[in-house]
């Protein structure tokens, strides 16, 4: 293996990249977008719940309930019903998520001391925000009960929750750390895996073929200047999602660095690979993201938690390299744990990245022969 | 002219089928999304894992362990002997909660003083945190109630019955699956349809289309009766598995799920024909789908709920016909209802499909000339 080839070989690559300039910009353009989307867009918190009410008591404490929901920041209020008949209309359209339903001898039970039963009926087709929206009502009722005339009736037991790592439960903080590793693992396959099929479709392999440049030396001397990209891509990201979108970064920031690198790597030779093998630029663009956005979207468990799939498909996010990145991630950017703790998933990775180094260059030595 | 746009409809066809590679990206590639989905895309909180450390270990804090993991969404997985443990099962991430049982736990709720429960709650992932922490509640609040009601201390004034409609058990299975479809056919057609556009540019045969007597029209006509066709195959593919394999009922008329499809496609055609006039090779016309494709999901409604997004980004969605078609299917699957419900919606997606499609036949009959 020779420096000076490697870095030619480099240099060319380097040049080639300036002069797309599309994709370059792409490639910085499109992670800032995704995470501007992400921390703003898109939130599991559930809040402004629809609500519609069908007060058939019309009594001071019905009132009162009514406003409890009113003012907490869960619910808001869209209209006040007279039938039974358009609480179906109100949910059959999507008008409204939740209903509620006050007895007719609402108060008077409650002078009397006897208990009443309100109905509350829940639309659930969303059936995240509907287990979160039964969580707030019983909430609500608690406080209710626990409140007014009859004196304040102590609790049997003091629940103290305490959260941790993300104490206001943003989803913010819980989604962009995961995001970056998403992010980069689609941005890095889709551009490189140009790099090779290029050669193909413009017949330029057989000219590189030609000079004494051995398959290592294409294989590093591609990933150089890719890399170099990438890295300034995570960096940015990270900028981003610290400074801008104020997620906080709790760990180490340069042994982020560091795994990212390792990722990266991993993450670029695996698109070479699928670019020495499918030989064509459009195969190997719609093979890149078939296999590197829906692995790393669904399996690495970004969004989604391992520990609710089914075996199997437990047992296949082992193969995806997304996700010990984003175990990373989220364990630096939250919890402040280091190499100690995520010794496995460093090793790991490293691992892979390796792997599909050597398979790379094999698969290249092989082709060109 | 009908002869005309026919006939370039079967060459579109033939060209389009001939290829294996593309067959299994139009027919397989949706299945294999499919079930991904089906089994990975659920936000359903289960198996949450938890550390149990009992200072009491009387008879009343095993009665609340063994509620806890009868509740079917607690595991206990650990057991450990003090606080300091727990905070190295909750960094390591091998338990997502831990229930510290203060030491009088017994004693005070026989004596009628609030016993103390800690709970702490890994925050990373702020969703499933959340409901975890609404399942402890409302258990907490069970077994309260059923130990008060042996003491005879409390008795709610207000009883809340919830009841949950369209989606009883509030599996995400049924929320998701439905939108499947929507990006399925989004995804696939607009690749086909943009690519079939600039296949003909890149291979040069688009001169020798201009010199027949078609007129752009017709052009367009034709090349997106093909990919029509394979929207309406894969709607049908995702709907069949979806109730069969899946079990997410459908309640409404399949009529109208064909007929809004339909509709649905007018605007997704119409995108597909837009980037077409964009990119130059079938690589780029890739990209550009992929690209619009992103925040288009991200900003329907797929995964969380419009309402709580920024005001800025609800106006985005106004403009996406996803938005309008989610709606749609969800109502046709869950809630069994049907034009005379969603017409709205229907309008609306007809409106954004007919300016759509306009919009890109006048971009590309000025391409053409």
């Amino acid at each position: 293996m020779s420096l000076s080839r490697m870095r030619a070989m480099a240099r060319k690559e380097w040049v080639q990249i300036r002069r797309d300039r599309l994709s370059l910009a792409m490639a910085f353009a499109l992670p800032a977008m995704l995470l501007v989307i992400y921390a703003y867009a898109i939130t599991f918190d559930v809040d402004n719940i629809r609500t519609v009410v069908y007060d058939r008591d019309g009594s001071v404490m019905s009132r009162d309930l009514i406003a409890r929901f009113a003012e907490s920041k869960y619910f808001s209020i869209v209209a006040s019903i007279d039938s039974y008949g358009e609480i179906d209309r109100y949910l059959d359209s999507g008008r409204a998520t939740v209903a509620l339903t006050i007895p007719i001898d609402f108060s008077k039970n409650l002078h009397t001391g006897r208990s009443s039963t309100i109905e509350v009926i829940i639309d659930g087709s969303e059936s995240n925000t509907a287990t979160i929206a039964e969580g707030y009502i019983a909430g609500i009722a608690d406080a209710f009960n626990r409140s007014g005339s009859s004196g304040s009736v102590r609790p049997i037991i003091d629940l103290r929750n305490r959260v941790w790592y993300n104490p206001e439960l943003k989803s913010r903080n819980f989604l962009i750390p995961g995001l970056i590793a998403i992010i980069m693992s689609v941005i890095i396959s889709l551009l490189i895996s140009l790099a090779i099929a290029r050669e193909w479709d413009r017949g330029t392999m057989e000219q590189l073929i030609s000079t004494p440049v051995k398959p290592i030396e294409i294989v590093t001397g591609k990933l150089i200047p890719y890399f170099v990209v990438g890295f300034a891509d995570t960096v940015m990201s990270v900028l981003i999602a610290t400074l801008v979108l104020g997620v906080p970064l709790r760990g180490s920031v340069l042994f982020l660095l560091a795994v990212s690198a390792i990722f990266l790597f991993g993450g670029l030779c695996f698109g070479l690979l699928i670019s020495i093998t499918t030989a064509s630029q459009l195969t190997a663009s719609q093979v890149a993201m078939l296999t590197s956005f829906l692995p790393s979207f669904l399996l690495s468990g970004f969004v989604f938690t391992i520990s609710n799939m089914p075996t199997v498909l437990q047992g296949i996010t082992y193969l995806v390299p997304a996700r010990y990145f984003v175990s990373v991630l989220k364990g630096v950017f939250l919890k402040a744990v280091g190499f100690n703790v995520l010794v496995l998933e460093v090793f790991f990775l490293s691992l892979y990245g390796l792997a599909v180094f050597l398979l790379a260059v094999k698969k290249l030595r092989k082709r060109i022969e | 002219m009908f002869e005309r746009i026919w006939n370039l409809a079967v060459k579109e066809f033939i060209e389009t089928f001939r290829l294996r590679r593309r067959v299994f990206f139009i027919f397989v590639a949706p299945v294999i999304q499919l079930f991904m989905f089906g089994y990975v895309a659920t936000m359903d909180v289960n198996n949450v894992s938890v550390a149990w450390l009992d200072y009491d270990k009387s008879q009343e804090s095993r009665e609340f362990a063994r509620r806890l993991e009868a509740s079917g969404y607690f595991t206990i997985k650990a057991r450990p002997g003090s606080s300091k443990e727990i905070a190295s099962l909750v960094d390591r991430g091998e338990v997502l909660m831990a229930i510290e049982v203060d030491r009088r736990f017994s004693k005070n709720i026989k004596k009628g003083e609030p016993a103390q429960l800690q709970v702490i709650v890994d925050g990373t992932d702020s969703n499933t945190a959340l409901i975890a922490m609404n399942y402890v509640v409302e258990i907490t609040a069970k077994y309260s109630a059923d130990k008060g009601a042996r003491i005879g201390v409390r008795q709610d004034k207000a009883d809340f019955r919830q009841r949950i409609w369209y989606n009883p058990d509030l599996r995400s299975r049924n929320y998701f699956l439905p939108g499947v479809i929507a990006l399925i056919v989004m995804l696939t057609c607009l690749m086909l349809t943009s690519m079939a556009v600039v296949r003909e540019r890149e291979t040069g045969t688009m001169e020798q289309l201009m010199v027949t007597p078609i007129r752009p029209l017709e052009l367009m006509l034709g090349k997106t009766m093909t990919p029509a066709l394979v929207g309406f195959i894969d709607m049908l593919m995702v709907t069949i598995a979806g109730v069969l394999w899946f079990h997410v009922p459908i309640k409404g008329a399949l009529s109208f799920l064909f007929l809004s499809t339909g509709v649905y496609l007018l605007s997704v055609l119409g995108i597909g024909l837009f980037l077409s006039t964009m990119s130059k090779t079938q690589q780029q016309a890739m990209m550009a789908s992929f690209f619009f494709f992103q925040p288009a999901i991200l900003l329907s409604g797929f995964a969380t709920p419009i309402e709580s997004m920024p005001l800025f980004f609800q106006y985005i969605t106004y403009v996406s016909p996803l938005r309008y078609f989610l709606v749609i299917v969800r109502g046709i699957f869950l809630k069994g209802v049907g034009f005379e419900v969603l017409w709205p919606q229907v309008l609306s997606l007809f409106v954004l499909g007919v300016a759509i499609f306009l919009l890109s036949a006048l971009r590309f009959k000025k391409r053409l000339e």
